[in-house]
């Protein structure tokens, strides 16, 4: 489903991402870990085409991504979770989850509308259409977000962090409807310090750091036994606490 | 000097509403002209493409640094000279107060859409829109609401600039003001009635620009 090969990126001199190969199955459930900087958001950035890069190749779908004109179709099928929410202030809950369908796909408000509360009551806020993001809960809002990207039957989602920007009281409610999103077999990237989620839902926890993939394994064998002292680093750091 | 006489001021009215309807309707036309051009100066100043970005700002920085009056005098003088052909008081005001009111615009407009977070085109993007619908449904909706009161308030100050188009012999509502002043010899009673009316139009709409804003949903 998806192919990331040889891929390297540079900022100026420095250079975040180095020579960096993954390949992901259809309905497989990954997890990107490591520490800040480590290069794991400009990873998954890069798979939707929202950062350049110089070297290598992506391959989503069948589609390469490159290609301004393919890129946008590509982004279609392509859902993104923001650590930052960036769900949109002006519009509704149900707005929110309209513009893109509307916009893009060229659906009708009623066909739009109709989808968008059933993706509501999907991750349980149907009773939220008509508030306004400023009206809703950090966890009610990247729920929101979720169904918003949902709404373009995407084939890949995409999570950036999605849980780090809210209070700790509300990350189970976002976890829970990730956890059933992977359970209906959505095939995944997420970037994420939660090991509990990565444990209970990962096929493979991807472990970066410097802008390199330093392991790629399964959440029974990352977490038992760690191959690098890099690794075991920095599971000591979260997880003794 | 004898006591006001404010007859004088009544017996005027039909002259000097001639003037206030000049007035208005030369600061409705630089208002929309300086707003719609702006708007795409706004977008040149933000391109990509480095020369636009350059021309763009090159515009506002030079407007920004002249006065308005010189600018009136340039068109009203310069544009004949250069056509061939007068081209009419009404019409070079109209020019000279929409070249020059674009650059103030323009740097509202851009501030206004630049103070929208990038993670927000992000998003847009990320479900498959253009830049250009990104900035069409989702940011320029959000701008447009932070710079209302700003935009409202240069439209404040430039109605009362109008009154410096007496330079090229418009009659707009100072110059009427001005002109019965004289002729009646009765500067008090006119500058104050042309204060009051300045003051009622500019206050209403600053305390209109005070009950704006607020944030969405709240």
């Amino acid at each position: 489903m998806i192919e990331i090969r040889d891929l390297s990126k540079w900022y100026g001199d420095f250079q975040v991402l180095k020579s960096c190969t993954l390949s992901i199955a259809p309905g497989e459930v990954v997890v990107v870990c490591g520490p800040s900087g480590s290069g794991k958001s400009t990873l998954i950035k890069c798979v939707n085409g929202l950062e350049p890069f110089e070297k290598g190749e992506i391959v989503v779908d069948g589609f390469k991504v490159a290609r301004a004109d393919e890129l946008k179709r590509l982004r279609t099928r392509i859902g993104m979770v923001f650590q930052s929410l960036e769900l949109y202030p002006h519009l509704t809950a149900l707005d929110n989850i309209c513009l893109a369908p509307r916009v893009v796909l060229e659906r009708n408000r009623g066909e739009a509308e109709s989808r968008a509360r059933a993706l509501l009551a999907r991750v349980g806020l149907q009773e939220h259409a008509a508030k306004f993001p400023a009206q809703l809960s950090g966890g009610q809002q990247q729920r929101v977000a979720i169904a918003r990207s949902l709404a373009m039957d995407p084939v890949v989602m995409l999570f950036d962090e999605p849980t780090s920007a809210l209070d700790p009281e509300m990350i189970k409610e976002v976890l829970d409807v990730m956890t059933d999103l992977a359970r209906e077999g959505m095939t995944m990237i997420v970037v994420t310090h939660e090991m509990g989620f990565a444990r209970r839902v990962a096929d493979r926890i991807i472990f970066m750091d410097e802008g390199e993939i330093v392991e790629a394994k399964s959440p029974e064998q990352f977490f038992t036994a760690p191959e690098s002292e890099r690794a075991r680093a920095f599971l000591s750091k979260i997880l003794d606490h | 000097m004898g006591p006001l006489d404010p007859d004088v001021v009544w017996r005027n009215i039909p002259y000097l509403w001639e003037g206030l309807k000049l007035s208005f309707l030369l600061a409705a036309m630089a208002i929309a002209g300086g707003i719609f051009f702006g708007s795409f100066m706004a977008l040149a100043r933000m391109s990509r493409f480095a020369p636009v970005a350059w021309l763009a700002a090159g515009y506002v920085n030079f407007f920004r640094s002249v006065p308005l009056i010189l600018v009136i005098f340039w068109i009203y003088f310069l544009v004949p000279l250069l056509l061939g052909r007068a081209t009419g008081p009404f019409v070079s005001a109209v020019v000279a107060f929409t070249l020059f009111e674009t650059a103030y615009y323009c740097e509202i407009i851009r501030a206004g859409l630049q103070s929208i977070p990038r993670g927000q085109v992000h998003a847009g993007i990320s479900t498959g829109m253009s830049r250009f619908q990104a900035m069409r449904h989702i940011v320029a909706p959000q701008a447009f609401r932070n710079m209302a009161p700003i935009l409202l308030t240069q439209s404040i100050i430039l109605f009362q600039d109008t009154s410096l188009v007496y330079v090229v012999t418009l009659r707009d509502f100072m110059t009427n003001a001005s002109t019965v002043a004289n002729q009646e010899l009765r500067l008090v009673e006119l500058y104050l009635f042309a204060a009051v009316v300045y003051f009622t139009i500019c206050f209403t709409g600053s305390r209109f620009v005070n009950r704006m804003g607020g944030r969405f949903g709240r």
